[in-house]
């Protein structure tokens, strides 16, 4: 079946360029080219603000490209399709619903029935622990608990594909690791495909199965780094191998030239 | 704060906490006497003043006068009926037009935040519809709709719609874009976005607006009344000047702010009710 052989993302040549308000012509990405397999686990590091969001915005189709294709397990994507899930920066829980409700919102949305949508949701919601919040409203929880709602709420859509926009940066440190083992725990056996954007490079070795190391902004991919370290792995103890320090050597030579690239731009605006 | 947050912070539950509750309890009576107290001087001076001849009570009547004309048209009725009937045509016209106000000015506030091409294409009507200062359409809508209630719910309607309508527009048009990135991405349909997204979001600003234009309703039942009217709370006050009876109007207005502050507190009620949502204290979280 064509599904089964082709990969899960593929992005070729594509660009996309916004207008800003003055009326000019912002370049986010151009000429992307990268294709992420059946349940891979890809990251994507590059330098702050150099475009790493939009390229999940156009694979989620909440943008389109201006440039180029983007296809989806084959196919072009045209609209948000049902396959994908999206774990926001931002906080993206809806306030006003519980913490239940939440969880239930994708499949509620989907045209799932009430019942049949709260017992995946409680099913979720004890995968991630919080079966004795589901009552709690998100102002109640702490960042972590909310990012753990954000979680469940996405996963309960069984998504082929998991985007995910820098999810963790608002944590603290202990919260982002334990956040990140839990991540690795849920996504193993779903069979998901990940794109996992972020700054942090020690985060994007520790989960992923590629890096992609993006240029300074308007961004394309500058290298993809395979990383061989072995599964099932945990945050915390992988970082403290050998081979994970050789491995983040080898992408931080790449990757510090583009960062200080966008530096030395910043300090000339300022200038 | 919660006993179990108390206890998470380690104070222990002695003297000091009683010593805090006591010197809370002690402010919260203290206000409530200062508030009392400057009441009753402000009434006893006024009593006073008028009786001593320093101020005119045929102008400004006197707190006795008034109670006792309040007393009279609760025991024995006003000219126009019983005194309930009053307050209840006045409440009658301003709850319909208040409802119908806010039921428009949320529908078209939230179809015009939402729908861009309505928003750009009404936009300036809107505007100068606002500009005209709506008071003044009461008269008119004595001629169109008759001495009956019709043309005082009108008057309300159009008082009410517009601070709504900008409120529920504006909340519309400020919802978090992640919120509805994400909801569409869980799979809504725009339907569910409006509804489910948009709307929630919006009540807090269309709540805001609620709390002004229910006094704006009043104003509008009130004055359409004071124009023209076989009943009503207006009438009252524009038959009580009519026979110079000064007591008359201020009862009246006395009535008014007992009704205002009683529905008042019905929508303070159902705003916390509807808004559990929200962190206890406003503004603790932004």
């Amino acid at each position: 079946m064509n599904i089964d052989t082709s990969p899960a993302i593929e992005l070729r040549g594509a660009g996309k360029a916004f207008r800003t308000p003055s009326g000019a012509l912002h370049t986010a990405v151009r000429n992307l080219d990268l294709t992420v397999g059946q349940g891979e686990f890809v990251a994507v590091v590059g330098p702050t603000g150099c475009g790493k969001s939009t390229t999940l915005t156009l694979v989620s189709g909440l943008e389109e490209p201006t440039e180029g294709e983007v296809l989806v397990a084959g196919e072009p994507v045209e609209g948000i399709g049902d396959k994908v899930g999206f774990v926001f920066q931002q906080d993206a829980v809806f306030p006003w619903r519980t913490v239940l409700s939440n969880v239930m919102a994708g499949p509620r949305f989907r045209g799932v029935p009430k019942a049949e949508a709260k017992e995946a949701a409680r099913a979720w919601l004890s995968r991630v622990g919080l079966s004795a919040f589901e009552d709690r409203y998100p102002h109640q929880l702490s960042g972590g608990q909310r990012k753990r709602v954000a979680l469940a709420a996405t996963f309960v859509n069984d998504p082929r594909i998991l985007l995910m926009d820098e999810p963790f940066s608002a944590l603290d440190v202990q919260t982002r690791a334990l956040m990140s083992d839990e991540l690795l725990d849920l996504w193993s056996g779903t069979g998901a495909s990940v794109v996992f954007v972020t700054h942090d490079l020690e985060e994007s070795i520790a989960l992923a199965d590629r890096v992609v190391v993006m240029t300074a902004g308007p961004a394309t991919v500058k290298r993809i780094f395979d990383i061989d370290l072995p599964r099932p792995r945990k945050v915390e103890s992988v970082r403290l191998e050998p081979r994970f320090i050789e491995i983040y050597r080898e992408i931080w030579e790449s990757l510090g030239e583009e960062v200080r690239i966008t530096r030395e731009r910043g300090a000339a605006d300022v200038a | 704060m919660s006993p179990d947050t108390v206890a998470a912070l380690g104070v222990k539950p002695g003297t000091r906490t009683q010593e805090r509750a006591r010197a809370a309890r002690t402010r919260r009576l203290l206000v409530q006497g200062s508030r009392v107290l400057l009441l009753v001087l402000v009434v006893a001076l006024w009593e006073v003043l008028a009786r001593a001849g320093v101020i005119d009570p045929f102008n400004f009547s006197m707190p006795s006068a008034i109670w006792d004309q309040i007393r009279e048209w609760g025991a024995h009725g006003t000219a126009q009926g019983p005194l309930w009937e009053q307050i209840w045509y006045t409440l009658y016209e301003a709850l319909l037009g208040w409802i119908l106000g806010v039921t428009a000015g949320v529908v078209l506030g939230i179809t015009l935040g939402r729908i861009r091409f309505l928003a750009d294409v009404l936009g300036p009507y809107i505007k100068v519809l606002n500009a005209i200062p709506r008071i003044v359409l009461a008269p008119v809508f004595l001629i169109w709709f008759g001495l009956g209630p019709a043309s005082k719910i009108a008057s309300a309607v159009v008082l009410v719609f517009f601070p709504v309508f900008f409120n529920a527009f504006q909340g519309a048009r400020e919802v978090d874009r992640n919120l509805v990135n994400n909801a569409r991405i869980l799979g809504a349909s725009n339907r569910r976005v409006t509804l489910q997204v948009v709307v929630p979001s919006a009540t807090s600003w269309i709540f805001t607006s609620l709390h002004v234009s229910f006094g704006f309703a009043l104003i509008g039942a009130i004055v359409g009344e004071y124009i023209g009217a076989t009943r009503g709370l207006g009438l009252l006050v524009a038959a009580s000047q009519g026979t110079f009876n000064a007591a008359g109007v201020y009862a009246a207005m006395a009535i008014l702010a007992v009704v205002a502050l009683c529905t008042e507190g019905l929508l303070t009620f159902a705003e916390r009710r509807l808004f559990r949502w929200r962190p206890a204290e406003p503004g603790a979280e932004r």
